[in-house]
């Protein structure tokens, strides 16, 4: 089965020593849910011209780790976040960092698809509106039209903008929710299982449409489906019980693997 | 006193069946077969055969037994003597009842002093035959029951049955009061209109019930135009108090929801709820006597003559207070329910707290909220007290807050206190106002739960 996972051009000319500045590096992060460790110090740098993968087995802390990201842990009471996150050199859980422009530069896309109960403009004009990105009403309608564009769902929906957002497919309403992450024009978009309630066809059209993505922003992506982490990206991150055991380049995890126990995970020994 | 004697009878022949039944069902599973249903169900099903059938002859009998006393009353010798004139008539039968039971010693009216004996005599053999006939009831259905008990009987099944026949009844109970109270509301109303004309009462706009005891009497004419007093109840239950219930109640909702701290919530939740067990009327003083007067000099303070101690205002804003609590925990139910992904996605966008709600969380919830406020208002227009005792009797049409408006329940209440003559158009008018209230009362709910429901279809 590794054998198939083919690496991809891009990885085999990239340098293995990393000279430039990352987009993001997380220092010995560690996540506490009440007395409870969740996240046992995690250092990664994420970059922007590539898609960084996290893998591991349920419950090791995958989500925990994309939340500190973009500070959607600040929204659970009994969450407590150390070490330090920068984006662009800026420490993310200073004070100087505004957590609503620090989420309008870090964008979000869910496991499961959230679109508001809104039209399909409305959804993706939801954001801009907010942090003011237009000028009038078409500014507002270019932005709306370009994001759409790029998450691919345009032909699909331009004739019923005005239809609610949760009329469409499941697929089709995760490619909604990432067009609405994109309408604010974010650097890094973190997604968090972004296929696991999708068919084989929509996964196909997600998984493109990260291709696409990729260069633009930086993308972080939390997958249980090896197969999907081995073609989307270029970095990937193997989590185990709340540490980060191993991290490098995708083919270089996949094929040859330093830690013992990334090699259990994806020959498929545990899960 | 015998047909209570024949209701201790019943229960405890129904008590001994059922212990008997059991006896002989764990007799039968003495011999080590199995039996379809326990020993206690089968007590239990007998005891409920035993005494229902009874219970419920009971319940049927004593009406017709007070009209059987009645009429071999009526037949007697002295019964027939009785004035023909219908109302003198029944106050001497009722007096005779109270002479004969013991109630009173003797009679107003002479003649019920001699009919005593005879109702007493006609009282005692049919309560007689009345209980004899409940007890043989129980007696046979006890053995018919008792015949039963076998080792595959299905008690347990039969104890269903009963159980869901008695859970129907007592339901159909309350559907059939409903009935009933809308059926006399009507009766009453239909007698109102033909004296007074619908359109008059519909869209009149001059209230003013007095109608002249003698034909000659003059100013008082009886005006029956409702429109005054609907509006009263309009402006001070879903205006004025809406002003004030609304954005307090939702605020304390998003508050309680959105930004309290789960101590904080524990705390402040069950004192909110505190508002709505308060009893009406001590909303009413608390109207009448604290804030209609500091209402009344606020509107003098600041140059409104009108203003009357009785204002449309004090009144509104105590109903407004006291209807918090609804609108809030409907307001709470609703806000709680908006998916946390919803909220989870708004904020990853960078939205802020209150653009979450404002923009996101109120507009998803908006159909519950709106359910919540109509179930408010529906029963601030119903609500009685508060208005009797701080809103005026004036049937002003203005839409000064500070002059004194009247409202639909305070003018029934006018209506019908003090001694009254049932057929008179004033005091049937208090039936066309109870009905009109309660057709619009019912037109408010059955849109309420509709919103209601429809909304909760939408996250289920
Ligand atoms: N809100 C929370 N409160 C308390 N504990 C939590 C909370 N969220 C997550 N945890 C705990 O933190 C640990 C890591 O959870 P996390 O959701 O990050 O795992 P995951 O790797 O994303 O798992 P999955 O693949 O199943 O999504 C788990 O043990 C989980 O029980
Ligand atoms: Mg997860």
């Amino acid at each position: 089965m590794i054998d198939t996972l083919i690496p991809t051009p891009t990885d085999t000319a990239e340098p293995a020593v990393e000279e430039r500045t990352p987009k993001m590096s997380a220092r010995d992060v560690k996540v506490f849910y009440g007395a409870k460790e969740a996240l046992k110090g995690v250092s990664i740098d994420i970059h922007d011209d590539r898609v960084t993968a996290f893998i591991g087995p349920s419950g090791c802390g995958k989500s925990t780790f994309l939340r500190c990201l973009n500070r959607m842990n600040d929204t659970i009471p009994s969450a407590r976040v150390t070490g330090t996150i920068e984006l662009d050199g800026e420490d993310i859980n200073s004070a100087a960092m505004d957590v609503v422009q620090l989420r309008a530069r870090v964008g979000m896309v869910f496991q499961k698809p959230n679109p508001f109960p809104k039209s399909i403009f409305e959804n993706v004009a939801y954001g801009p509106r907010i942090h003011g990105l237009a000028e009038n009403k078409s500014e507002l309608e270019a932005i709306v039209e370009k994001s759409l564009k790029r998450a691919g769902l345009w032909d699909e929906v331009k004739d019923r903008l005005n239809e609610s957002g949760t009329a469409l497919s499941g697929g089709q309403q995760q490619r909604l929710c990432i067009a609405r992450a994109i309408a604010v024009d974010p650097e890094v978009i973190l997604m968090d299982e972004p296929c696991s309630a999708l068919d084989p066809i929509a996964t196909a059209k997600i998984e493109e449409l990260i291709h696409e993505l990729r260069g633009r922003y930086a993308i972080a992506i939390v997958t249980h489906n090896m197969q999907q982490a081995a073609r989307v990206s270029q970095r990937t991150a193997f989590f185990h019980l709340g540490e980060m055991v191993e991290y490098g380049k995708t083919s270089d995890i996949f094929t040859n693997p330093r830690e013992q126990r990334t090699q259990d995970y994806i020959t498929g020994r545990y899960g | 006193m015998t047909l209570q004697l024949a209701l201790v009878a019943i229960l405890v022949i129904a008590a001994t069946a059922g212990l008997f039944a059991r006896k002989r069902a764990t007799g039968l599973r003495g011999g080590g077969i199995r039996l379809n249903s326990l020993p206690n169900y089968h007590a239990l099903f007998v005891g409920l055969w035993t005494a229902l059938p009874a219970l419920l002859f009971l319940a049927i009998w004593a009406p017709v037994q007070s009209g059987l006393v009645e009429q071999a009353v009526l037949a007697s010798p002295a019964g027939q003597q009785l004035p023909d004139f219908q109302m003198v008539r029944d106050t001497i039968l009722s007096e005779a009842r109270d002479i004969a039971t013991g109630r009173i010693a003797a009679g107003f009216n002479p003649e019920s002093n001699a009919i005593a004996p005879v109702y007493s005599a006609a009282y005692g053999k049919y309560s007689m035959v009345g209980s004899a006939l409940a007890v043989l009831i129980a007696l046979g259905s006890a053995l018919l029951a008792m015949r039963l008990v076998k080792v595959d009987f299905r008690a347990r099944s039969g104890v269903e049955r009963l159980m869901m026949g008695l859970l129907v009844g007592a339901s159909l109970i309350a559907i059939l009061t409903t009935l009933g109270i809308v059926l006399s509301l009507l009766f009453e109303s239909l007698r109102f209109f033909k004296q007074v004309s619908p359109t008059e009462f519909l869209f009149g706009t001059s209230w003013s019930p007095q109608t002249a005891i003698r034909a000659d009497q003059a100013g008082s004419s009886g005006a029956f135009g409702s429109v005054p007093l609907f509006w009263g109840t309009a402006f001070i239950g879903a205006i004025i108090a809406m002003i004030v219930a609304i954005p307090l109640g939702l605020m304390s909702a998003i508050f309680l929801t959105q930004y309290a701290p789960a101590r904080a919530r524990a705390w402040l939740k069950p004192i909110l709820e505190i508002l709505a067990g308060v009893p009406t009327v001590v909303y009413g003083y608390f109207a009448a006597l604290t804030v209609a007067p500091l209402v009344r000099d606020f509107g003098l303070a600041i140059g409104i003559e009108s203003a009357s101690s009785e204002s449309a205002l004090a009144a509104g804003l105590v109903m407004g207070i006291m209807i918090i609590p609804f609108v809030s925990s409907m307001a709470d139910d609703s806000i709680a329910a908006v998916p946390q992904a919803m909220r989870d996605g708004s904020l990853a966008l960078g939205a802020t707290k209150s653009e979450t709600i404002k923009k996101v969380v109120l507009p998803a919830a908006l159909p519950g909220v709106v359910g919540g406020v109509l179930l408010a208002v529906s029963r601030a227009i119903g609500e009685t007290m508060i208005v009797v005792m701080a809103a005026g009797l004036a049937a002003n049409m203005t839409a000064n807050p500070f002059a004194s408006v009247t409202t639909v329940t305070t003018q029934i209440v006018q209506l019908l206190t003090g001694d009254q003559e049932f057929d008179s158009a004033k005091t049937l008018a208090a039936f066309a106002l109870g009905l009109a209230l309660f057709v619009i009362t019912l037109i408010l709910n059955l849109i309420a739960l509709r919103v209601v429901r429809k909304y909760r279809e939408a996250y289920e």
